[in-house]
């Protein structure tokens, strides 16, 4: 099949950026999305013009590197997808497709589809983590997990960091990104010592990034590759004030 | 030069002996240490938390964007440990001895004896950091048994364990970040190693977003870079994982050990067309219930379901009958490759072999079978548009994992004082092949609780000198690697470098990969410089070194493998006998099996490089079995 790409091109980030439209042919239905654009690449490449930089690594849906708009949706929209992920098979030939960055001021562009998406980490920095310094763990069955927590620890534990929720979302919150990492901790006995000061801190966090503040539009849930529940965003505002609500008391 | 300081005793007392033999640097001066460490996967990341939590002062680089995204990442199925829950005859003893037997014969026993008492504290660490693996009702851990073995020693998080494992460490290292202990440099590729004196001091990267080229001072240089398969082109390696850092380390005096070890994984998704950039895995969990199938007859296309019973030829069950589909990875793999070369292999190309659920969906029925497997099912009709619980999968073996390494000794230190290896880096404890689950933990044994006692016995056993990037070592390793990067992108010929690094992997998947001969290893050791040549004159980048610039990225990858693949193959020349996943057609037994040959064999190969111009030279670590008797593996 052949397909007409409108893909954003942008130097730097302090570059403007514009639309420019590439005809790929010969695709087949068993290749990639991001295969295709290796075809488009190699073909640029071999005209002598700059290839589309866009981010990958695992091309398997877990290492969270990849991620632009396809006609405005996050990861193309198929249920639990990442771009990388996603097959040629779902497109047919004369499909016209626009591919632009994640949109979003805490995601500033690095060059055409490859944004910094830094400001996650920074949240995880806040107290996306268990203090347990290496060597002082007691015996793993030592401590008991329900199998329901357990089960809903790792629900949240499979976000991948891709960003998708935020550039899905009309005020580019990151809520249900962080709204994951607090569940997957908060749900844990070994995450209860830290509990309100994770909560609090990776909050505050995500304010002082430039994140919007969550509207409850529902559009990350729709875009998660991982179907991270909206309604872990409901728990971390209720952890959220049962921690301030602490606080106060102490 | 090859020292491997195994500390003298008995096996189970030498790790203890060690420590104790150690010098420490006390807690006041630690912060006066710089350790680089260039990684953060899970060797990386678990040791500059590690060494950032003890106090020293840890630069740590990583060519991803974050720490999060390493190629660790994708590790599905589990991690080993001998903690023996399940009161099923496991013990630490029984994690070596397999180990050692599924590296058929050519890991040290020190080494991997420690690997297994080490495993028991990894679990207990990442549980600790709030991993969440697989709980029973009672809330206990659960394992599952995995790759071949009799006991259920597979610790698991879903179908995703080198995730959580990779997310842990890296909330660790986070914290450190936030701590200030830990310098994190991410989108920094290493591009050379810098020695000063005979040790390893220094590095220099390339800023992956703006270009500029830098150097960074250190007392120490820990590698955890991660393997080498895709020196293959195709593999189930993430696309970026390569072999640059330890590649260069390679070039500036470390000994390259065991380079044609090679880990090609029985079960994965087969190539489908020409524009694949690379392979899937599907679990090999698939192997406790799916037949392994192909037809008896040459070229037959008929659609599986119409090809009657007696006309199936469930080769591994015939061969094997008491291991059956469950045979290790190696087997399994070079069975599918025979079978295929007989032309009865089936799909597009005849490159696959069935791997057919419906025995047990009969016997299971399908729900049963969608509880244990229907992710996996998923996945694979997602990327072949086919429904597994109706027609048989199709498989054939992909490269996976690569066994050698920078050669080490029992300290994790390589041949140049200073600078350390681990992980996949490594040449690590898996000897000639890899058992499952075991890679994630000899990454973490490495990074939480080998470095951390090694390193620092490094510093306080030495007198290191003040060094800093004003020495003019960085300057000169500085000015070669622009001039590379320069030559590189004013080559401005007509390939471009996927073209050359698919031509390269088609030739060590041929030659260098499941099956050796000597006349297909002698036809790539002339080819190989052929193609280094092609690259040197015709590869086309687009753009300049100083910008945000994948193919730059590439090329300086594919430079590397090009050097990497000629070594590899006259290791495999070199080792004219059959081991794990090195198997040489000249040295098989009569009905087929590798044939190992311990009398000439029985060493570590580790390899100098001596120069552009000159031969590598190799040295020969000699390895003594005295706790696991050598035998001929069987699993007829
Ligand atoms: C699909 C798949 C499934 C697997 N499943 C399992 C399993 O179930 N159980 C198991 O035990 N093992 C499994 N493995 C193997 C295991 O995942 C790896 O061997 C292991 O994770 C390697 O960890 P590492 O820390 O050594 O390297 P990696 O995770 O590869 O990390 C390498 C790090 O080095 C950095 N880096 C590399 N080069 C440079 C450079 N030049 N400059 C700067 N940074 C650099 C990268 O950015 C990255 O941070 C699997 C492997 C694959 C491919
Ligand atoms: S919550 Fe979902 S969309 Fe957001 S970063 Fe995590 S995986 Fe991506
Ligand atoms: S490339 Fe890893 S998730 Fe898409």
């Amino acid at each position: 099949m052949n397909l007409t790409l409108k893909v954003w091109r942008q130097q730097d980030a302090k570059a403007a950026g514009k639309f420019v439209s590439y005809q790929v042919q010969n695709v087949t239905p068993d290749m990639s999305f991001l295969e295709m654009l290796d075809l488009l690449n190699e073909n640029l490449q071999t005209k002598g013009e700059a290839p589309v930089v866009f981010e990958h690594d695992c091309r398997e849906g877990i290492c969270g590197s990849c991620g632009f708009l396809i006609n405005g949706v996050a990861h193309g929209g198929h249920r639990g997808t990442t771009v990388c992920q996603l097959s040629m098979r779902f497109f047919k030939d004369g499909d016209s497709l626009t591919l632009e960055p994640w949109r979003a001021k805490a995601f500033p562009v690095l060059r055409d589809l490859a944004v910094d998406r830094s400001a996650f980490d920074r949240i995880i920095q806040a107290g996306g983590f268990i203090s347990a310094p290496t060597g002082g763990a007691p015996d793993a069955n030592a401590i008991l997990v329900p199998k329901n927590d357990a089960e809903r620890a790792f629900d949240a534990a499979a976000c991948i960091g891709c960003g998708a929720c935020v550039a899905a979302c009309p005020n580019a919150a990151a809520m249900l990104f962080t709204s994951a990492k607090i569940t997957h901790l908060n749900s844990l006995p070994q995450g209860q010592p830290q509990r309100d000061q994770r909560t609090l801190d990776m909050v505050a966090a995500m304010t002082e990034e430039d994140f919007g503040s969550c509207t409850n539009h529902g559009e990350c849930e729709a875009v998660c590759p991982k179907e991270i529940p909206i309604e872990f965003i409901g728990r971390m505002n209720r952890d959220l004030i049962h921690a301030t609500l602490h606080r106060r008391g102490e | 030069m090859l020292e491997s300081k195994i500390p003298s005793g008995p096996i189970e007392q030498k790790w203890d002996k060690a420590r104790f033999d150690m010098k420490l640097v006390n807690p006041a001066n630690r912060r006066k240490y710089r350790v680089i460490i260039v990684g953060s996967g899970l060797a990386g990341a678990a040791a500059a938390a590690s060494l950032g939590q003890q106090g020293y002062n840890v630069d740590c680089f990583s060519f991803h964007d974050s720490p999060r995204r390493a190629h660790s990442i994708a590790a599905q199925g589990g991690i080993n440990a001998a903690k023996n829950y399940r009161n099923d005859g496991d013990s630490i003893f029984r994690l070596f001895y397999d180990t050692v037997k599924g590296g058929d014969f050519r890991a040290r026993e020190a080494n991997v004896y420690r690997l297994a008492q080490i495993s028991v504290n990894i679990i207990d660490q990442c549980v600790a950091q709030g991993v969440p693996f697989a709980r029973e009702y009672g809330g206990l851990l659960d394992t599952r048994s995995f790759g071949g073995v009799q006991v259920s020693r597979t610790f698991y998080a879903r179908g995703q364990t080198g995730q959580q494992l990779l997310l842990g460490a890296y909330q660790a290292l986070e914290e450190q970040i936030a701590a200030g202990t830990v310098r994190m440099h991410t989108r920094s590729e290493m591009l050379d190693l810098v020695v000063v004196n005979g040790r390893a001091r220094g590095i220099v990267t390339r800023n992956l977003v703006t270009g500029a080229i830098e150097t960074h001072a250190a007392d120490v240089v820990v590698l955890g870079t991660g393997g080498y398969g895709n020196v293959f082109y195709l593999s189930t390696n993430a696309k970026g994982s390569n072999t640059t850092a330890i590649w260069r380390a390679h070039r500036r005096g470390a000994l390259f050990g065991n380079p044609c070890f090679t880990q090609i994984h029985p079960t994965c998704i087969p190539v489908s067309n020409e524009n694949q950039s690379k392979l899937t895995l599907m679990s090999e969990s698939l192997r406790n219930d799916g037949r392994v199938w192909v037809p008896k007859k040459q070229g037959d296309t008929r659609a599986p379901g119409s090809i009657p019973e007696d006309e199936r030829d469930y080769y591994l069950e015939r061969r094997y009958p008491s291991f059956g589909n469950l045979v290790p990875r190696d087997v399994a793999s070079r069975n599918a490759k025979e079978v295929c070369d007989e032309g009865r292999g089936v799909g597009p190309g005849g490159m696959g072999v069935y791997l057919d659920f419906s025995d047990a969906i009969k016997r299971l029925t399908e729900p049963v079978v969608r509880e244990k497997y229907g992710n996996l099912f998923d996945m694979y009709e997602e990327i072949t548009g086919e429904n597994a619980y109706k027609v048989p999968m199709r498989i054939f073996p992909a490269v996976h994992y690569t066994m050698g390494g920078l050669w080490v000794d029992y300290q994790l230190m390589s041949s140049i004082p200073g600078l350390f290896v681990a992980g996949e880096a490594n040449f690590s404890d898996h000897g000639a092949n890899r058992l499952g689950a075991s890679a994630l933990m000899q990454g973490l044994a490495d990074g939480y609780f080998i470095l951390p006692y090694t390193l620092p016995n490094y510093i306080a056993s030495s007198s290191l000198e003040k060094v800093d990037t004003s020495h003019p070592a960085f300057a000169a390793v500085k000015e070669e690697v622009q001039q590379r990067v320069a030559k590189m992108v004013n080559i401005r010929g007509k390939r471009t470098v996927d073209s050359i690094h698919k031509e390269l992997g088609k030739m060590m998947w041929n030659n260098c990969g499941m099956a050796r001969s000597e006349e297909g290893l002698r036809s790539n050791l002339a080819k190989i410089p052929e193609l280094r040549h092609e690259f040197w004159t015709n590869v086309n980048i687009i753009g300049g070194g100083e910008e945000f610039n994948q193919s730059l990225e590439k090329a300086g990858r594919v430079a590397d493998f090009l050097e990497l693949a000629e070594l590899m193959c006259l290791d495999a020349l070199q080792r004219a006998e059959s081991c794990g996943g090195h198997f040489r057609v000249e040295s098989q037994t009569p009905d087929g099996e590798a044939l190992r040959d311990d009398d000439r064999f029985s060493y570590v190969s580790a390899w100098e490089w001596k120069g552009e111009n000159a031969d590598w030279v190799l040295h020969q670590e000699p390895l003594a079995f005295e706790y696991v008797h050598l035998t001929q593996r069987s699993y007829k």
